[in-house]
């Protein structure tokens, strides 16, 4: 755990709703270049956690953030961070694969545009297409409809659409939760190779997914109060053999959640 | 289950009544206007840009009448579509929910107000207004009629574009968000081009709205058959006209009385033209976001 190279840092991290605390006090170091996925019953808080490195949660109304994210050691929260340009280094994938009723070309094409990319946009789509193993799939028909493509198809619509402004790291809520397992199968390799040059946090409601892909591991649960925290993190192998709180032995050989 | 079978053919009579009557109506306007064009060539009605009917040299150039509908209405959506879109766009993606909740139904009150008020409110306040600013428009004047029909529109327009942006899921609007899209970016980008079928039902809307109004054309806008899209002087719409001709005195069965079943015909075709273009733009444009 010491060599770990963080390029995100959750410091006394805490969540509202109106007055309701949803999640509390997390710690948690985001390895560069490397999964890190976060798993956890329902309502502990998993994508509320995720949503606070993209600032995502400011984008509803009641939703109040305490604490800390350090990216690369600026705070998030800061006084004069914009929202907006943080989501142009931290890209998102959803749940549910939301390509935009456009292209297949414009999907891709729709961040750099936005951002004012000035460089070969053919090019960077191509690439893009190419980075999310998609291009041999959807290189005759760029000019068709995103939603003509099959579900796993779109999630790597997605993906590509992510990676076309250049993040450094690319968050996921449940990417595959609306995929079947051959889709979900390409997903996780893409992921795989993506960790390369990326870092990668991946919210599962699958522990075998977790197990499989990543390589570190955080374990939120919710008590009787309903705050979710986190009640323990390191390398995905420790977790998942050898876990040191009983309670994610307890989560992850199926006892509860 | 004699009750039942009485209940639906009751309920069929019903809704066939509707299309009865519907059917009535285009004969009688089919019937008396056949009759007209005994009497008038339709090449004349159709292109001459002349209409007298109601002078001793008559003349049946219905162009006057469609260049003074046509005038109000692209007026009146050249105020109502800007502001209307605008507006659906800060309800929809700016407003806070107490914001919404209180300017939807106020907006959606002026949708209420009788048109006879819209049109002496033209009359009283915005023509003083405008000939304060230049004395050369005259007192009955398409500008003036176009501008407070485009404000009586525009609650339709924001309310119905409103309702088809607020259809848009919220998952689309968050995937651009997460890319580093501002919220005016999110709103033209993403949300307006998934809801363009429903905007676009919604102008066209009501733009056949703008041509079938009859009130406010008839107080504010004059009498005078004009082929000319000059809003400053006084034009009659095809209703002014119909309504000057079935409020005079003019006999029935005689041309004159006639004309108004043939330019009501004009007016049921134009309106049933767009919307029936209505119903393939929303069709040709669907942009389906699941």
């Amino acid at each position: 755990m010491q060599d770990l190279d963080p390029i995100l840092q959750a410091r006394d991290l805490s969540v509202y709703y109106d007055t309701k605390k949803v999640v509390t006090d997390v710690n948690l170091d985001v390895a560069r270049n490397r999964i890190t996925s976060i798993i956890g019953p329902s309502g502990s808080g998993k994508s509320t956690l995720l949503r606070c490195f993209n600032r995502m949660n400011d984008l509803i109304p009641s939703a109040r953030v305490e604490g800390q994210v350090l990216f690369d050691g600026l705070d998030l929260y800061g006084h004069n961070v914009d929202p907006t340009e943080i989501r142009y280094l931290i890209g998102m994938v959803f749940q549910r694969p939301n390509p935009f009723p456009k292209s297949i070309y414009d999907n891709v094409a729709f961040g750099p545009r936005i951002n004012g990319f000035k460089g070969d946009i053919d090019e960077l789509v191509e690439r893009s297409l190419r980075r999310a193993a998609l291009w041999d799939e959807v290189k005759d028909r760029l000019k068709t409809s995103g939603l003509s493509l099959s579900g796993g198809q779109q999630q790597r619509l997605c993906i590509a659409r992510a990676l076309a402004v250049e993040p450094s790291v690319i968050l996921m809520d449940e990417p595959c939760s609306a995929l079947d397992p051959i889709a979900t199968l390409a997903i996780e390799e893409l992921m795989h190779e993506l960790s390369e040059d990326y870092s990668i946090i991946i919210v599962t409601h699958n522990m075998q997914q977790a197990a499989r892909v990543s390589h570190y591991t955080a374990f939120l649960m919710v008590e009787e109060a309903r705050v979710g925290f986190m009640v323990e993190f390191g390398e995905s192998r420790k977790i998942f053999t050898n876990p040191e709180d009983e309670r994610t032995e307890a989560y992850i050989t199926g006892r509860f959640g | 289950m004699l009750p039942e079978r009485v209940i639906a053919i009751f309920l069929f009579l019903c809704s066939f009544l509707s299309i009865l009557i519907t059917i009535g109506i285009v004969a009688v306007l089919l019937f008396e206007a056949i009759s007209f064009f005994g009497e008038v060539s339709f090449l004349e009605f159709i292109t001459g840009t002349r209409w007298t009917p109601l002078f001793s040299s008559k003349q049946f150039g219905v162009l006057a009448l469609v260049a003074g509908t046509t005038l109000t209405a692209v007026l009146a959506m050249a105020v109502a579509l800007p502001l209307g879109l605008l507006s659906a766009i800060y309800l929809s993606e700016y407003a806070p929910r107490k914001v919404r909740s209180t300017v939807k139904p106020t907006l959606e009150i002026l949708a209420g107000i009788p048109t006879v008020v819209y049109g002496y409110f033209a009359l009283l306040f915005v023509t003083p207004l405008l000939r304060g600013i230049s004395e050369d428009i005259a007192v009955f004047n398409a500008l003036s009629a176009a501008v407070v029909m485009g404000v009586m529109i525009l609650p339709m327009v924001s309310s119905l574009s409103e309702d088809a942006m607020r259809a848009v899921p919220r998952t689309l609007r968050e995937g651009a968000y997460a890319l580093g899209s501002t919220k005016m970016e999110v709103s033209i980008f993403v949300v307006v081009p998934a809801a363009l079928s429903g905007i676009a039902s919604a102008f066209i809307l009501a733009v056949s709205r703008a041509i079938g109004e009859t009130m406010i054309v008839t107080i504010a806008a004059g009498q005078n058959p004009r082929f000319t899209l000059n809003p400053f002087v006084p034009i009659e719409t095809m209703t002014a006209y119909i309504v000057q001709v079935s409020q005079g005195d003019t006999p029935a069965g005689s041309i004159e009385f006639k004309t108004i079943f043939a330019v009501a015909l004009l007016l049921f075709v134009i309106t049933l033209a767009m919307n029936l273009l209505s119903q393939y733009v929303v069709g040709r444009f669907r942009e389906e976001y699941d």
